[in-house]
């Protein structure tokens, strides 16, 4: 088994898959295009947003400063009690784990908190854009217990449609759409909040 | 009644199921719960039938010209740093897995759902060959741990009852006896796996859509478990079926926004990522695109657009068989209307019967987001099964018999003279007998007083028209 895994000859199915296909032509119509004016338009995107939000689990707070967002978390028990907070957002929140000094994802492992910019919400599924390339480790926003995510409230998008082409060309990277709390109804479709990610989310939304 | 027949087969793999009445009723309310979830969702947006119809057209253009669109995912994905490999059949994406977790020594996996290494059969695979393999999703683990295969497709443990997974949890995790809380259940498995998610040396997921034109991927998740698996090691290996493909980024607008309003009617999955290319120089991706018989499935006009599966699991949640009849009576990787559909196409023989697993309702066409015309695929299956001879017996006398009536008007008239005059004195006894399956829970019809020919010869013959006979 092992000897015929190293004899493969990769290139040989990649060209067997690809005659397979081209022996058999198949007519199309050309690609669609949307139609911008046929999708949903919301009056109140932010209001939108945050109701989207609340029905997925997350809980969002309008803040004007990061000081506000500081008071706010303060006031939640399991961030005041927290040891080891991760943050992209210094202006609120001081990390506690250094993150350009951990070299080994593995070390953030008992994350309790983490605190990230988000670039830009959409309010028909109350989710957040992400940016990779603003973690110094990706697996700060799955590992850890909690998550705040701190997004302008003048950067809300409609739709989905809207947020890809507002992404643009993505560069090489990681980039999630990060939308309620990490959850499961696996068990008899008893929805749980906290499967492996974050058991909360936090969302504050900044002028 | 012997298993050779081809009807037989669901039927008898899903006795055990419905004759367990209250089990099978508890099932068909869990899915019908998860139905009207989705209802909700696709009626809240004005433009969810333009969101089906563009999805479908953007489905089947890229099944259309899915070379081109393969190979200017993989000179992308290159581009962006991944290693892309392609497999013609299961037992080659199982062994370019192998070798690469032998070329880095690695031995414990950690994997996210992924339907493609099921119909593969990876993890029996892997494990043969000495590599741990552990499914992080939640539901796929409780199979896992049970060594029982997923029974639905999004919702891999639905036919398990929570006492149950407290049973296997207890036997497995050491949570208490009897513990049937699914809050506790799942902190138990959060706490279970985290361990593994730190122990793993690769990582390994499925694929919910791959994009030709910046050569990325997309994994959407609700648990995060995807993405934990992936962050912490070196090496991601994501399995792929060349009929996961979209030809533009701007397309997952299309796709994002109906798959899990179809799935769970969820407005989106918690998580939705991207990856483009490797997480950093020190890191690998491996993309492997799996044929496995999707070309053959393209060569064919009637049965094409099951290409378009976005494998969301809204046809089995709609549909009334597979509701009452549990996944595991289908036999096969994907149950449900769209399984019913795959199956017969990896082996007719096998599969025969999943087509007549089926009323016909047309439930599963009216809920699909890519418009896969279902229930006229699993018609046309019947006749394709009819023309190789593989109908089972009964239904190919009857089909013969009631041709051959319909033929000869004087015997057509005859016959049901007998029968409404049978039907009003033959004691129930001799109606429902063994032999007559279809009235094993049915009644027959009330016999008409005459016949619709006689009704039509009172009441209408003056206002025919002269040149009807």
């Amino acid at each position: 088994m092992i000897a015929e895994a190293f004899d493969r000859q990769p290139q040989r199915s990649k060209q067997l898959i690809l005659d397979r296909l081209r022996g058999r032509a198949v007519k199309s119509k050309g690609l669609p295009e949307i139609d911008r004016s046929r999708l949903v338009r919301f009056d109140d995107p932010l209001a939108q947003f945050r109701e989207t939000l609340g029905f997925v689990g997350g809980e969002s707070h309008l803040v004007d400063s990061p000081e506000q967002v500081r008071e706010i978390l303060m006031g939640i028990e399991v961030f005041a009690n927290a040891e080891r907070i991760a943050s992209t957002y210094p202006e609120a929140i001081e990390p506690t784990v250094q993150l350009d000094r951990t070299g080994d994802p593995h070390l953030l492992s008992s994350l309790d908190w983490t605190v990230v910019r988000g670039e830009f919400a959409i309010a028909e599924n109350g989710a957040i854009w992400i940016d990779g390339g603003t973690l110094p480790h990706r697996v700060m926003i799955f590992i850890a217990q909690y998550l705040a995510i701190v997004v302008s409230r003048s950067q809300i998008v409609d739709h989905m449609h809207d947020a890809y082409a507002r992404i643009g060309t993505p560069e090489p990277g990681f980039g999630v759409f990060v939308s309620g709390p990490s959850k499961t109804a696996d068990i008899e479709q008893s929805l749980v909040l906290g499967a492996h990610g974050c058991r909360k989310l936090q969302v504050f939304l900044t002028p | 009644m012997s298993t050779a027949l081809p009807i037989v087969d669901h039927p008898q793999a899903a006795k055990e199921f419905v004759t367990n009445v209250p089990r099978s009723h508890w099932h068909d309310d869990s899915l019908w719960f998860v139905r009207t979830k989705r209802d909700r969702q696709a009626q809240s947006l004005p433009e969810w039938e333009y969101l089906r119809e563009s999805a479908s057209a953007i489905k089947r253009h890229t099944i259309a010209n899915l070379p081109d669109y393969l190979q200017e995912f993989e000179a992308n994905a290159t581009r962006m740093g991944a290693v892309v490999h392609w497999a013609a059949d299961a037992d080659e994406h199982n062994e370019i897995v192998l070798e690469l977790l032998q070329k880095n020594h690695t031995q414990r996996i950690i994997k996210s759902k992924s339907m493609l290494t099921e119909e593969c059969g990876l993890n029996e695979f892997l494990i043969e060959n000495g590599i741990d393999v552990v499914d992080t999703d939640l539901g796929e683990r409780i199979v896992q741990l049970r060594g029982e295969t997923p029974s639905h497709i999004v919702l891999p443990a639905i036919h398990i009852k929570k006492e149950e997974v407290g049973e296997t949890f207890h036997r497995h995790l050491g949570t208490r006896k009897g513990e049937a809380d699914p809050q506790v259940l799942t902190e138990a498995a959060r706490g279970h796996l985290r361990g593994k998610f730190l122990e793993g040396e690769v990582g390994i997921t499925g694929v919910n859509f791959g994009i030709a034109e910046t050569g990325g991927i997309v994994v959407c998740t609700n648990e995060g478990n995807a993405d934990l698996g992936v962050s912490l090691p070196r090496i991601h290996i994501a399995c792929m079926g060349i009929e996961k493909l979209i030809p533009r980024f701007e397309n997952l607008g299309v796709f994002t926004r109906l798959l899990a309003r179809s799935a769970t009617g969820q407005p989106i999955t918690s998580y939705t990522s991207h990856f483009h290319g490797p997480r950093d120089e020190n890191s690998e991706l491996h993309i492997v695109l799996v044929d496995n018989g999707r070309s053959r499935i393209r060569d064919s006009d009637t049965f094409r657009d099951a290409l378009n599966c976005i494998r969301c699991g809204a046809c089995m949640n709609t549909c009334p068989v597979y509701r009452r009849s549990g996944g595991h009576s289908y036999q096969a990787t994907v149950p449900g209307p769209i399984g019913s559909v795959l199956g017969p196409t990896k082996d007719m023989k096998a599969h025969k019967s999943l087509p007549y697993a089926c009323s016909l309702c047309g439930s599963c066409t009216d809920v699909c987001p890519v418009k896969i015309p279902l229930h006229h695929q699993l018609l046309a299956w019947r006749g394709v099964l009819v023309g190789k001879r593989l109908l089972a017996w009964n239904k190919r006398i009857g089909m013969k018999a009631a041709s051959w009536l319909f033929r000869h008007p004087r015997l057509f008239f005859a016959a049901g003279y007998m029968a409404r005059t049978a039907l009003r004195y033959l004691p129930h006894s001799l109606t429902h007998n063994r032999l007559n399956e279809w009235a094993i829970d049915r009644e027959l019809p009330e016999p008409p007083k005459q016949s619709f020919r006689a009704w039509y010869a009172k009441n209408r013959s003056e206002k025919q028209p002269e040149e009807s006979r």
